[in-house]
């Protein structure tokens, strides 16, 4: 495994709406600006950039062109996007590191979700034809899904609880977080159902946001970061998204991408970042990983305190790299996921060396 | 490691019309894709990922349609990426595809890219109402015309050009049987008739609007080599390049971009070339308004700057020429925007690999693809060649 | 001076026109027909509604099946406040209903009136649309309870469905960047306002959320002239949806005295053959009543009758 790490990671504050554009300038000027400054480099020193973002988010087509303005494209910059979470447009950063051709990479991803219903938008990721017509929106689905295991016993509403007021509480360290404080798990009980069986407390918030992350090869992380996260596994699948014949308790691309990405070996993970915008889905994903009681899971507060969409799964990459690079973890792991109730999932393992 | 080779195994098309009334996205893409794998001679079984490129959503009403169509792909269980970089996004997909496979990431790679702009319209979804702004330009055409009159007036061009190259792609376009309009019979005089849409623009100069998918499958050495054993041919990889630059600012050139012009440098370089025009034997180069051509002739490197109006002049684009540029027909013949660039990938592979049938073109030992996109501000290309890469 | 950006209401309306291909088309057309289709995998099961490849094998599916219609709740949510589109206005049942002879189940909405009738494993039976074009909503909702006695029988008849239209309405909230909020402000007023980074920067008109060339924000404002020299054009002649201005009208670039970035608008009051690169023109401003945040506050360019600018002048923004 060529070695390529993360040697930086900033992100916008999680906001319930920015002021900003759906083109996401605004946001995302002051994470480059961060970075260039943390690391001592500027625009010139990135070999490729690539971006991740949905035009159907925007409410426009091409959304993703006015971003470039936010780097400074003049000279011409190497340069690709992808229509997905920018934890794939890491992926295919981190593809491009491994062929040789650039030393440095930045990957960023953005989303000003309150611009319109997102709910309502997400309806438009399942089949056209006979699904997206009767406009099934995202928290229903994933009530439906958080359903199948209440009635097989395969999680309750208090685990569900536990895991929004661990999230929040873990929050509280995170300044970017939307949401974080102490909060009672009778009282979240007692709250109304949002898309019953879901709370309120269950669900993502609605996050406009942004990120960006840094990646390098060998002596030029090492130059670049004291301590590089460095990436020894990283692979994403997909599971159909026939949500009517496939069982939704479970998500097999996640256990099959885990499985690649840590070699079979999740016993010594200090950390695991999930993209879990839905209680009960951070039980299905760490039953799939195989994670037991001894990793820390979300410290940042994970996407239940903040879920900038289409940046909230590359910020869990950066998340789990900031453990490793402060030293504070050894072994990483960090998740993202695109599609509606888990269809398809990406893992990365991140490690600290001597 | 080091950085592995990369083929062409096989290359797939569907048959381009205004409006596929017959059959589902899915069922449109898996044409593509089941001619490319029957092209390549692999089955399910061999394909370890799925890159699969399109450009904006609003074309067909649905978000990240490949999510929906995941199973169809083949993907389930595997690795999907989905690409999007405009109107270039067809050839970037390849460009990933490529990564994938000289990154010993996978085997073999699935490169798929499409469009079916007959759910919706093409004008309206380039041009939503965005508010605080008042539309003025017309569509693609109306973008690009005043950058086209910039070239005739500082090259000093004739007006007679631009309908010379659609006479030639709509001529190539009628020995491709994939091709959208087939127009064996189109002259100079019938182009020059034909309605001035965006001056100086013609109708006949300009590109359809078409449904339609292309798909590529790409390998390492090893499943070349098994390609090759089997007495078929392979097209060897033998550079990418991507450039992108901003859509507007001071000073932009417009006619003959610097991200084009960087990207080709580098190209050339990566692909030790350097005299392209000698080297290239066919080059597949999107072309949506027929000037176009001479512009890229000089963006790319192919003729010195002003020299592009020339070079097409006398005839050395066509079939025969000193470089035949879109023996395919190109864009002007077909051009599902999403899957334009792939198109040209694969129309350049089949050179290389002598299956352009009624189009080849003679002894093609390399060839270029190209695809650009947004305002000319994404440019993503590749060589392939008959030889494997020696550099 | 903090100033809210601009916002206006964006909408993305269009009905899309699919074509459904043999698979779909045997489902929505059997919905036509009050009849449920199914068809059966290489592994035996039979998947409701019907996928257009095997999972297994790829290839297409061929084994339809009919199925009841009637079945099971697999799973469901409550839709509290229904949303625009979905399938009933009143607050529903979202579920996963695996029809009696179906191994998979299909999502639809259940009328059950309110959460408390809700139960996994109850029995819910398809409620048909009065008028049926062959679509989803054919289906119009299920309802508690089995298949009742005087259940409608399948009708036959009229030719396979091949397309279905399906509308999307979505509603945005635009937002300005605060360099165009500025600009528009300026335009309210009668002015045009470019932006730069600093004194030394080239002064964007409209300003950008960030310089292009270096990715600073553009927060310095330029008042700019409105006149000023065309760089290039072409003539429209081509009607398209959405069009606004009737052709033939000329499009061209027009480099205002002051600016860096020429931009693209009209040129009237002038024969468009006589239009030339390098012309001198000056903006017609609409009468200031109709006057809104906008540059259609400028009507058109027409020529300022100066003498055409030096081709060395302009020649560095074509």
């Amino acid at each position: 495994m060529t070695d390529i790490a993360v040697v930086g990671f900033a992100q916008a504050p999680h906001v319930r709406e920015t002021s900003g554009t759906t083109n996401g300038v605004e946001m995302l000027v002051p994470c480059f600006q961060e970075l260039y400054s943390e690391l001592g480099i500027t625009k010139s020193d990135i070999g490729f950039w690539c971006s991740g973002s949905s035009d159907y988010l925007a409410g426009r087509s091409f959304s993703f062109i006015s971003a470039i303005d936010s780097i400074g494209a003049v000279p011409p910059i190497n340069e690709s996007h992808v229509e997905m979470d920018a934890a794939w447009a890491l992926y295919e950063a981190w593809v491009k590191l491994m062929t040789g051709e650039v030393d440095t990479a930045l990957v960023y991803g953005f989303g000003k979700s309150s611009a319109g219903n997102l709910r309502q938008i997400l309806a438009m990721q399942m089949d056209p034809y006979l699904v997206s017509p009767l406009w099934p929106d995202s928290v229903s689905v994933a009530g439906l899904q958080a359903r199948l295991g209440l009635d097989a016993g395969k999680w309750t509403a208090e685990e569900m609880a536990a895991i929004a007021q661990r999230s929040r509480a873990a929050a509280k360290s995170n300044p970017d977080a939307q949401i974080a404080g102490d909060v009672d798990i009778e009282a979240l009980l007692a709250s109304e159902f949002v898309a019953d069986p879901l709370r309120a407390h269950d669900c993502a918030p609605i996050t406009d946001g942004a990120a960006a992350i840094i990646l390098a090869r060998g002596d030029r992380a090492r130059e670049l970061c004291e301590r590089p996260a460095w990436i020894t596994g990283i692979e994403h699948r997909i599971d159909s998204p026939n949500i009517g014949s496939r069982d939704l308790t479970t998500s097999p691309s996640t256990a099959s991408a885990a499985r690649a990405a840590t070699g079979g070996d999740v016993s010594n993970i200090d950390v695991a970042e999930l993209h879990a915008p839905f209680t009960h889905q951070e039980i299905i994903l760490r039953e799939a990983i195989g994670l037991t009681d001894a990793t820390t899971i979300n410290p940042s507060g994970g996407p239940l305190t903040g879920n900038p969409m289409f940046s909230g799964g590359l910020e869990r990459i950066g998340h789990a790299a900031r453990q490793i690079m402060s030293g504070d973890a050894r072994r990483a792991l960090a998740h993202a996921t695109s599609g509606p109730v888990l269809q398809q999932n990406l893992v990365a393992v991140l490690e600290g060396r001597n | 490691m080091a950085k592995q080779l990369a083929a062409v195994l096989g290359t797939g098309q569907t048959y381009y019309v205004a409006k596929r009334h017959d059959v589902t996205m899915a069922g449109m893409v898996r044409e593509a894709i089941d001619r490319a794998m029957a092209d390549a001679h692999v089955g399910w079984d061999d394909i370890d990922a799925i890159v699969i490129g399109k450009a904006p959503d609003l074309f067909e009403g649905s978000m990240m349609p490949e999510l929906a169509m995941s199973d169809a792909l083949g993907a389930h269980g595997k690795p999907l990426l989905r690409v999007h970089t405009a109107g270039s996004v067809g050839a970037s997909t390849g460009n990933v595809a490529t990564s994938l496979v000289q990154a010993g990431v996978h085997k073999r790679v699935l490169a798929v890219s499409w469009e079916k702009q007959s759910e919706s319209n093409a004008m309206w979804a380039l041009s939503t109402p965005v508010p605080f702004t008042m539309p003025v330009g017309a569509g693609a055409g109306g973008f690009f015309a005043p950058h086209v009159r910039s070239y005739i007036r500082r090259s000093g061009a004739p007006d007679h050009i631009g309908a010379m190259v659609a006479v030639k792609d709509r001529r190539n376009g009628a020995l491709n049987p994939y091709a959208h309009l087939k127009q064996p019979d189109i002259t100079v005089e019938s182009v020059q008739a034909s309605q001035m849409l965006w001056d100086p623009i013609r109708y006949d100069e300009t590109c359809p609007s078409s449904d339609g998918a292309c798909a590529i499958v790409i390998g390492n050495e090893d499943a070349a080599e098994a390609v090759i054993s089997e007495g078929r041919k392979v097209a060897w990889i033998h550079a990418t390049a991507m450039r992108t630059e901003p859509l507007s600012y001071a000073g932009r050139n417009v006619a003959n971009p610097q991200a084009g012009r960087d990207a080709s440098a580098a190209l050339w370089k990566a692909a030790g070339i350097t005299d392209p025009l000698t080297e290239i034997d066919e080059a597949e180069i999107y072309v949506p308004f027929s000037w176009f051509e001479p512009m890229w002739l000089e963006n790319l490197g192919f003729v010195p700057e002003g020299d592009g109006w020339k070079f097409t002049e006398a005839g050395e684009t066509a079939i025969g020429g000193r470089l035949p540029v879109n023996a395919s027909g190109g864009v002007l013949s077909s051009n599902p925007i999403g899957a334009s660039g792939m198109i040209r990938y694969a129309e350049s592979a089949m050179q290389v690999m002598e299956r352009a049938g009624d189009h080849q073109v003679d002894s093609v030992r390399k060839a270029f693809g190209h695809a650009y996109g947004g305002g000319s501000q994404y440019f993503a290309m590749w060589v392939v060649g008959a030889d494997r890469p020696t550099n | 001076m903090a100033e809210q950006p601009l916002r206006a209401p964006l909408n993305l309306k269009f009905d899309y026109t699919r074509s459904v291909g043999p698979t779909i088309g045997a489902f929505v057309t059997a919905l036509r027909d009050r009849k449920v289709v199914g068809a059966r995998s290489s592994d035996g099961r039979v998947h409701v509604p019907p996928p257009e490849f095997d999972p297994t094998t790829h290839e297409p599916m061929t084994d339809f099946v009919d199925v009841s219609d009637t079945g099971t709740v697999v799973s469901w949510s409550w839709m509290s406040e229904p949303i625009e589109g979905q399938p009933l206005t009143q607050p529903f049942a979202w579920a996963l209903v695996k029809l009696d002879g179906a191994d998979t189940s299909i999502l639809h909405a259940v009328d059950a009136g309110s959460p408390d009738a809700m139960s996994t494993g109850m029995r819910v039976r398809v409620r048909w649309a009065d008028e049926r074009t062959g679509r989803i909503q054919d289906i119009e909702c299920f309802e508690p309870g089995e298949s009742g006695s005087g259940s409608t029988a399948a009708v036959s008849g009229g030719d396979p469905v091949t397309g279905i239209v399906t509308p999307i309405d979505l509603h945005y909230t635009h937002t300005a960047s605060f360099e165009e909020t500025y600009y528009l402000r300026g335009l309210m007023e009668g002015k045009i306002i470019g932006g730069r980074t600093d004194a030394n920067g080239k002064v964007y008109v409209p300003p950008r959320g960030a310089n292009p060339t270096d990715g600073m924000p553009t927060k310095e404002q330029v008042e700019v002239s409105d006149k000023g020299t065309i760089t290039t054009f072409c003539i429209v002649n081509v009607p398209f949806m959405g069009q606004q201005i009737k052709p033939p009208y000329v499009a061209a670039y027009v480099l205002l005295d002051g600016a860096d970035i020429p931009f693209l608008h009209l040129i009237l009051d002038v024969d468009a053959t006589e239009v030339r690169m390098g012309m001198r023109v000056e903006a017609v401003w609409r009468p200031k009543e109709e006057w809104e945040y906008s540059l259609r506050n400028v009507s058109h360019f027409r020529p300022s009758g100066e003498p055409d600018a030096d081709y060395d002048s302009y020649k560095h923004h074509l």
